[in-house]
């Protein structure tokens, strides 16, 4: 066990850097804003992505998985978040994927996995409904009726949703919301009668979606894993995926860093470069050692995912409350302290502040992860 | 089993077999040995433990056989470390000699200085203090002014030092003294070792805010120390004690991991928790993964530097961070208590509430010890950063 990258996890890491600097730096995001592109991701650089492997990398080996584990995996999401590349990554891979590996009945793995190693399918997890995200508050009804499932309520901020080819909706077939037990796992077409998309834009320019089902009859071949007994594995798909988002957010904080501390060399006023302003050198240093703290969080979280060792969820929680609260902060202080051209739409920074916005709410902030690292260390 | 294998388990056994139950339990300020010549146990278990570490050579487990040490490479010195932490072993002593001059004079002294002073550290029986600062030389430790001047085969030493812990019961100190008062600030600087029996060594202790005296002002009064106590080149001190400095960060944490009387946080905090509601539990959540995000770094620059990547990025910030969090730490613990953390003694408090006063006030003096909080920032921007000066 390390924190640090194997040879092969270096190798992938240096590979995706090369890639998305030359394939998808960000002035590719910009354009996809720019044209107002309706999918919110280019199919084109996504199969390049899959011909380099990523969206097999954490599958098992029998569907061709790269075997890098969470680590390699969450290098390139590291890489990804600094160039703000959007990619269904997370959704399809980490998500779906994970659920149908973990959850899923040999049919519903053989028939899927392939496709997704592949990239040649797109899956959605559909969970949040109220405005901040918390899984054991899902209202969204799934109740049996007549030898068939039915499915009604309502989701939101559905990551990639309007792209998908199936969606994953977590419903709940029994307890109240607020309970862990209760909950249960749909396979969805969202062609089937009674389902409703929605696409709605983001700060950051990419899209989610907003789901209703209205009494979408579905039969048995639909559940993953066992009817009220899925929060164990969706937690655990979870906490892998909120270790990959805190790896983008660190990609994020980490690249607008960087461009900040060259500005302060760079920037002269008052006849010399702003960076030689203590105040300014000591809030910089603050970041830096941040963002220290982070990396060493965020290593652990994706070495315990790798392993599936007992403190994952909380490593999971540390990464992600920590890279939450350091990308809000970071990239606040990457606007203030480039002033004026801070706020404008021809510097990037705006929209490495934009992505780390949303990714801060993605799966549970800062708040929602010291409340459970609280539960979990029994307080 | 790999060699690796085979030493933990070597060790494992031994520390088990040697080291005394009341001796792995968390320890208290007052409960530390420091060695040197007045070594004072309180009870036998103390004594046992210091005298096998000891024999075994484990007081310096990294230095070379020769010196008095136990020989080990750094992998095998880390097993060392991380059993006893496993087992909760106290530090058999504390020592500065050992921790900080030692690795100095192994790399910077000569043949003679070796063998007069690391085997009689190795063994606790020398108790060392640190004589750097000054009244007028703080954080900007090279206006120090302490002369040296030479004087046949002897330096004869006057001025002042301030802020040496625990100079009434040290046995010698290393000190920094001006011997070139024409020089460039840095560079006439020298760094000698002074016997605190020398005629002319004048102590007097300083109350401390936490009612402890931690610390003295060193008077010299024409000290004559013979030249072969300087260690390096004569006005080339400000190099070794540089690099002192940098064992400094090696041995705080050895105070944090594990060695330091530091309470576990949630324990104590248990009781008034119970009902505190939810913003006392968010910011004791807070505070606990701050803990758990330092001890991380801590694991992750243990590997990079086994191997031999480049720390000095993330190694700069240990030191801040470390002092910064344990002193948050006893200001939320304190405040969590409400009024009853606010008595350091005396009846009608528990002992959690009493500790818990007194590290409060104890700590205040790590982010200004060793560096201020203010000049790791500094050095953060310049050297990591490159921000100009
Ligand atoms: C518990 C304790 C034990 C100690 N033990 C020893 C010992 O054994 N031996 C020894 O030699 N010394 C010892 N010291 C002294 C310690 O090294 C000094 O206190 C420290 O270097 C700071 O110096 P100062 O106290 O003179 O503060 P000052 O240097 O006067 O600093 C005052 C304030 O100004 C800030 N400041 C200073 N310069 C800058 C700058 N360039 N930029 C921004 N802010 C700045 C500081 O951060 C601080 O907040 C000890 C101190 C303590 C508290």
């Amino acid at each position: 066990m390390t924190l640090l990258l194997d040879d092969e996890q270096r190798m992938l890491r240096d590979s995706a850097q090369q890639f998305l600097a030359t394939r998808s730096p960000v002035s590719a995001l910009r354009a996809l804003r720019d044209r107002g592109d309706e999918r919110g991701y280019d199919p084109e650089i996504w199969r390049e992505m899959a011909d380099l492997g990523w969206p097999a990398a954490v599958l098992p080996a029998e569907f061709g998985g790269l075997g890098v584990g969470y680590k390699g995996l969450g290098a390139v999401f590291e890489q990804v978040g600094r160039t703000l590349a959007a990619t269904p990554l997370l959704s399809t891979v980490v998500l779906a994927g994970g659920l149908l590996a973990e959850a899923g009945s040999a049919s519903q793995r053989d028939l899927w996995l392939p496709k997704i190693g592949a990239g040649e399918a797109l899956l959605a997890l559909a969970i949040d409904e109220a405005p901040r995200h918390d899984p054991t508050q899902v209202t969204l009804r799934a109740w049996r009726e007549a030898g068939h499932w039915r499915l009604d309520g309502q989701k939101e901020f559905v990551l990639d949703g309007h792209v998908a080819d199936r969606l994953i909706v977590v419903a709940r077939s029994a307890d109240a919301p607020g309970h862990r037990n209760g909950l249960s796992l749909f396979l969805v077409d969202p062609a089937a009668a009674g389902v409703q998309i929605e696409r709605t834009w983001l700060v950051d320019s990419r899209h989610a979606a907003r789901v209703r089902l209205a009494r979408v009859q579905l039969d048995d071949a639909a559940l993953i894993g066992a009817p009220d007994l899925a929060f164990d594995a969706l937690d655990c798909v979870l906490d892998r995926a909120r270790a990959c988002v805190a790896a983008e957010l660190l990609g994020v904080i980490t690249e607008a860093f960087g461009r900040t501390v060259s500005y302060l060399k760079e920037r002269v006023q008052f006849d010399v470069p702003i960076g030689s302003f203590q105040a300014l050198q000591h809030r910089a240093a603050r970041l830096y050692v941040e963002i220290e703290l982070l990396r060493s969080c965020l290593a652990a979280a994706l070495e315990a995912a790798d392993a599936g060792a007992d403190g994952a969820a909380a490593l999971a929680s540390l990464a992600k409350a920590r890279a939450s609260d350091l990308g809000e902060r970071t990239l606040n202080e990457a606007v203030q302290m480039h002033g004026g051209v801070g706020v404008t739409d021809v510097l990037d920074i705006g929209l490495f502040l934009k992505r780390a916005r949303v990714l801060q709410q993605a799966f549970g902030d800062g708040t929602f992860h010291r409340d459970r690292y609280a539960s979990l260390r029994g307080f | 089993m790999s060699g690796i294998d085979e030493f933990r388990a070597e060790v494992r056994r031994w520390l088990e077999a040697n080291c005394p139950a009341s001796m792995r339990t968390p320890i208290t300020n007052e409960e530390m040995v420091w060695g040197g010549s007045r070594v004072s146990f309180q009870n036998e278990d103390q004594r046992i433990w210091f005298e096998r570490m000891r024999d075994r050579g484990w007081f310096a487990p990294d230095w070379p056989s020769a010196c008095g040490g136990g020989g080990l490479g750094p992998r095998e010195q880390r097993v060392l470390e991380q059993e006893m932490l496993a087992l909760g072993c106290r530090l058999p002593q504390y020592n500065l000699g050992i921790w900080m001059l030692g690795p100095v004079l192994l790399e910077f002294g000569t043949a003679a200085q070796k063998s007069e002073h690391l085997p009689r550290m190795a063994r606790g029986e020398v108790r060392w203090c640190q004589g750097f600062s000054e009244p007028n030389a703080g954080s900007d430790l090279a206006s120090l002014r302490t002369a040296a001047v030479r004087d046949g085969d002897d330096f004869v030493v006057s001025g002042q030092k301030t802020w040496t812990s625990d100079g009434d019961k040290a046995d010698w100190m290393y000190a920094l003294v001006r011997t070139d008062p024409q020089a460039k600030k840095q560079q006439g600087i020298s760094f000698i070792m002074v016997d605190m029996k020398s005629p002319g060594v004048t102590v007097r202790p300083i109350e401390l805010i936490s009612g402890t005296s931690g610390f003295c002002e060193v008077f010299f009064d024409g000290v004559r120390v013979p030249a072969k106590n300087v260690v390096g080149d004569i006005n080339q001190g400000w190099g070794v004690a540089k690099r002192l400095l940098e064992h400094e960060r090696a041995a705080m944490s050895k105070f944090t991991e594990g060695g330091a009387p530091s309470l576990d946080a949630l324990v104590v905090a248990a009781p008034y928790l119970a009902g505190g509601g939810p913003v006392w539990r968010d910011r004791m959540a807070a505070a606990l993964m701050d803990q758990h995000a330092f001890s991380l770094t801590a694991r992750r620059l243990q590997e990079m530097a086994l191997a031999r990547e480049d720390v000095a990025g993330p190694g700069s910030i240990m030191k801040l961070v470390q002092s910064e969090q344990e002193s948050a730490k006893y200001e939320l613990l304190q405040q969590l208590m409400g009024h009853r953390g606010l008595s350091m003694e005396g009846e009608g408090f528990t002992a959690d509430e009493r500790a818990v006063c007194r590290l409060w006030l104890y700590t205040k003096s790590y982010t200004i010890a060793g560096g201020a909080s203010e000049i790791q920032l500094n050095l953060i921007a310049r050297r990591v950063l490159g921000l100009p000066a």
